[in-house]
């Protein structure tokens, strides 16, 4: 494991890459899928219609077909933009449908007498998904946006193909140089379980945190 | 009766200068589109018994292993299922020196069979081919297996730019350029070692980076000639090689071990051909063809073979000279 301990501050870097490229496109991701969600929940159907085709087109694309589009095609049709701002699009974009068809399942939970009740104090569309329905959907479907960002983190080591170094191909590099993959790549997962670990941790603690005390 | 006579006489000569003319044309054909190869009819040569070249000039048929799927060098075309490239050039022409005959039909001796990298060394240990020519360059591991005769070419990791970049014409020209190769590959460790202040973009793979040269998010692609040659081949109008290369890949042609027979008349033939001019034609007509301007031929590398029971102690770079030619052939293999 001494091939982990000599290259250490470059395993690091990784990791340091690899949680930036993760807790940024969540963050879209998350802005991105709750507004999606209220769009295929709207009374409105041509936003359910962009919605749902939103989702189902990224959605149902390998993330790596997705990646190449961005940096390889869309170019030809004038949007070129560097290959970390790409690699950030393209992972919120994919991510933001996860999050958009959880966080709807989370509105279907909360039970039709609350919107009901919201309507009839005279509460428009709006106010009524964010200040009554969206804060119980949010509140049930904590644990697997935890498990979407676990996903997202492990999902971001496809950015090295479009030139975005992250922690896998930290990994592989080291591998390279010093033809010993096995310890290079054990100690990958262990750097990528001591980000995911703590992950785990803080979506139990934000569980307890916002539950609703009945 | 005398006029007759004479009749007789005319006619006589007007016949043997028509089989004379037939005589000529039949060997002085050209065939269109024949390209480099020359109107000279080689006689049948003779060989010692025994040797590689009378076992298959008395078989009549040589089997070579070449390239299908490299442009320039050995590459079926679809349309008439013909290799063409220059292996299959230099191939035809050690054939010529084995079988004699015309330029025009030695491809009738010549039997091809598809080499791939890795099943080289197999074809030639197996005896499934009598000699490979097939982009395969010269090293020590595999000297460990099989003999190299030649090289032929020296191929290297040259530069792949637009049509229309007359900028870069050098590595060093690369300091400060978008450059693009493929992730922990050994041409990217030579530029990060050569150029460090080029502005590297790594992909998994090098059609990745002629999109993306192609889209202009970089100036120039990196690595092999010959991986290079194939997607100037694609895009001709598009993409040009710079044709200054920087690293050197030899390229030989390996024959069985242990058989310096075969592989001293090899590089006997070689020699031929470079000092005939028929390699330089070779050339023109095929990587020529895709804009890599004609080399000097290299030189032969006639190395002590460590087939024969003797250690290998060969230099890499050829420094073992082209003395004791005969000599060698008295070295017994079973």
């Amino acid at each position: 494991m001494s091939v982990v301990f000599d290259n250490l501050d470059v395993f690091l870097e990784g990791m340091r890459r690899t949680l930036e490229l993760s807790v940024l496109s969540f963050a879209i991701a998350m802005v991105l899928g709750t507004i999606v969600a209220g769009f295929r929940v709207s009374p409105v159907p041509p936003l359910r219609w962009a919605g749902t085709t939103y989702v189902e087109l990224v959605r149902n694309t390998p993330l790596l077909v997705l990646m190449f589009i961005m940096v390889f095609g869309f170019p030809s049709i004038g949007l070129t933009y560097s290959y970390y701002v790409s690699a950030i699009i393209v992972l919120s974009a994919y991510t933001g449908t996860f999050v958009s068809e959880t966080v709807r399942s989370g509105i279907n939970a909360v039970s039709t007498g609350q919107a009901e009740a919201a309507r009839a104090i005279g509460l428009t569309f709006p106010q009524t998904l964010s200040l009554v329905v969206m804060p119980q959907a949010l509140r049930t479907v904590v644990a697997p946006l935890g498990g979407i960002f676990i996903a997202l983190l492990k999902n971001s080591s496809l950015a090295v193909a479009i030139n975005v170094p992250e922690l896998t191909s930290a990994a592989e590099d080291i591998g390279t140089a010093t033809a010993s993959f096995i310890p290079a790549y054990l100690g990958a997962a262990a750097a990528y379980l001591m980000l995911t670990v703590p992950s785990g941790f803080a979506v139990a603690w934000i569980e307890r945190k916002v539950a609703i005390k009945r | 009766m005398r006029r007759y006579r004479w009749l007789g006489a005319v006619l006589a000569v007007v016949a043997m200068t028509a089989a004379a003319c037939g005589e000529g044309d039949d060997d002085g054909t050209v065939s269109p589109g024949g390209g480099q190869s020359s109107d000279t009819t080689l006689a049948r040569p003779t060989f010692p018994g025994g040797t590689t070249m009378a076992n298959l000039q008395s078989r009549g048929r040589i089997v070579v292993g070449v390239k299908y799927d490299q442009p320039g060098l050995g590459q079926r075309n679809p349309t008439n299922n013909r290799v063409e490239g220059f292996d299959v050039e230099i191939a035809k022409l050690i054939a010529l020196g084995i079988f004699g005959g015309s330029p025009n039909d030695i491809e009738s001796k010549i039997e091809f069979r598809e080499a791939t990298t890795p099943n080289r060394e197999v074809f030639i240990e197996n005896g499934t081919v009598d000699m490979v020519v097939a982009t395969y360059t010269i090293n020590d591991a595999r000297k460990q297996r099989i003999d190299f005769a030649g090289p032929y070419y020296i191929a290297g990791q040259d530069i792949m730019v637009k049509r229309d970049n007359n900028r870069i014409r050098g590595v060093n020209d690369l300091a400060g350029t978008k450059t693009c190769s493929v992730r922990n590959s050994t041409p990217a460790r030579n530029i990060q070692e050569r150029v460090p202040q080029a502005d590297l973009t790594l992909f998994d793979q090098y059609s990745d980076c002629v999109q993306a040269l192609r889209d202009g998010r970089v100036e120039s692609v990196t690595t092999d000639n010959s991986i290079l040659l194939g997607f100037v081949a694609a895009s001709p109008n598009e993409f040009k090689i710079v044709g200054n290369k920087f690293t050197d890949e030899p390229y030989g042609i390996g024959v069985r071990r242990g058989d310096d027979a075969f592989r001293n008349f090899i590089n006997d033939r070689l020699e031929a051909i470079y000092a005939s001019g028929e390699w330089a034609r070779a050339f023109e007509a095929t990587l020529g063809r895709l804009g890599i301007p004609v080399p000097t031929p290299p030189r032969v590398d006639r190395y002590t073979s460590g087939g024969a029971g003797a250690t290998t102690t060969t230099a890499p770079g050829g420094a073992t000279t082209t003395t004791t030619v005969a000599a060698t052939t008295s070295t017994t293999r079973a």
